[in-house]
């Protein structure tokens, strides 16, 4: 259960990350918190765009999917079973690999680093690790336990 | 035993969390833009100077690399161009001209610059400016955004003849090249970039950064 509950706060944090990413890259923020205008560079670049949409806006929606499915874990008829933990694993490593791929264009094509972008994508790692130790057995072994617990009292 | 975990605390924290969240978010968005400053630049107009709006005598000049397909150029043109125009251009303070700056990765974009740019031979480059930018959303998800240019044309009154003759034979796609690469050399690297008093500045930006600007480039001898 705390894997999920966990996944969920990093989900949110990464929410308001690319939240605050798009609405600048849409025009709705005057300006960026970024210290030396790397972020500029990289979101107006021709890579923040993908499949006709702002990276950003994949961001947001690939982490409330992520908060969506942690939050659906923690509900009782969920919280024994192992496939939220699966799915969240499986959600993660896609992103990790999106933000692998974007990580590796920011340091060899575009040549700039977004702070917020680099914070984004060690979010996605740490859901990915997250979701890993969740899945072990011991873990699980010790999250039936707390559930049994709870269910007991 | 391990301790049982208290969902409720757990809802209580992600709430607060989400507050407080939304609460940065909503300060950032209030908080008045200052756009980066990324050094002097020199300004050399080659070949095609660009669309200009504006008095030749007026002191300062502002120019704009921008992309049609960019959705922070179509908010600076939303939001922040009609002041611009009315206050600034009209007034004979301001010359305001538009570098194209053709980015590949936005949908039809190269087309939207076409239109503009033969909509430009015929005198009416700012016309149809407009009705892309106000229009952005539309013509992008289009998978003929021909048709819907055509329907600005007819909407700015040109002749679509020529207009149409201008776009089949794409003699206007050389000077995106030539105005893109301009805008590389001087250092830009996205879109919008604004070269105000031989300053970059990169990112939209709202009508009160642009005069601080404007008011520093003023004061350092205008140009």
């Amino acid at each position: 259960m705390k894997h999920r509950m966990t996944i969920a706060v990093l989900s949110l944090a990464g929410f308001f990350v690319s939240l605050y990413l798009w609405l600048w890259k849409v025009g709705l923020l005057g300006t960026i918190a970024c210290g030396d205008g790397g972020c500029e560079t990289v979101q107006l670049s021709e890579h923040a765009v993908f499949l006709g949409l702002p990276v950003a806006f994949h961001g947001m929606v690939g982490y409330l999917v992520l908060m969506i499915v942690s939050f659906a874990g923690l509900q009782p008829r969920w919280a024994e079973r192992r496939e939220p933990t699966q799915l969240l694993v499986l959600f993660a490593g896609v992103g990790v690999l999106f933000a692998g791929y974007l990580t590796y264009l920011e340091a060899a094509v575009i040549h700039a680093w977004c702070r917020w972008c680099v914070v984004s994508a060690a979010l996605i790692v740490l859901i990915f690790v997250t979701g890993i130790v969740g899945m072990m057995p011991s873990t699980r072994t010790s999250n039936v336990q707390r559930s049994t617990s709870n269910t007991e009292r | 035993m391990a301790q049982p975990v208290n969902l409720k605390k757990f809802y209580v924290a992600f709430g607060a969390l989400a507050v407080v969240g939304a609460g940065a978010i909503w300060m950032a968005m209030r908080r008045s833009p200052e756009p980066v400053e990324v050094g002097p630049v020199p300004v050399n107009a080659t070949a095609f100077p660009g669309h200009v709006l504006g008095s030749d005598s007026a002191p300062v000049e502002i120019v704009e690399y921008a992309d049609f397909g960019c959705n922070a150029c179509a908010y600076f043109t939303v939001l922040t161009e009609p002041d611009v125009k009315t206050r600034l251009v009209n007034t004979g303070r301001v010359r305001l001209r538009f570098r194209d700056f053709v980015t590949p990765s936005h949908p039809n974009s190269l087309d939207a610059h076409l239109a503009a740019a033969c909509a430009g031979e015929q005198g009416q480059f700012w016309a149809m400016h407009d009705q892309i930018m106000f229009n952005q959303q539309r013509w992008m998800r289009e998978r003929r955004p021909d048709r819907e240019f055509r329907g600005y044309a007819r909407t700015i009154g040109i002749d679509v003849g020529s207009y149409d003759d201008c776009v089949g034979d794409q003699r206007m796609v050389s000077r995106f090249a030539a105005s893109r690469q301009e805008g590389l050399d001087i250092g830009v690297t996205a879109t919008p970039s604004f070269v105000i008093g031989g300053m970059l500045y990169t990112g939209a930006m709202g009508y009160d950064s642009l005069v601080t600007l404007l008011e520093r480039a003023e004061a350092a001898g205008g140009q």
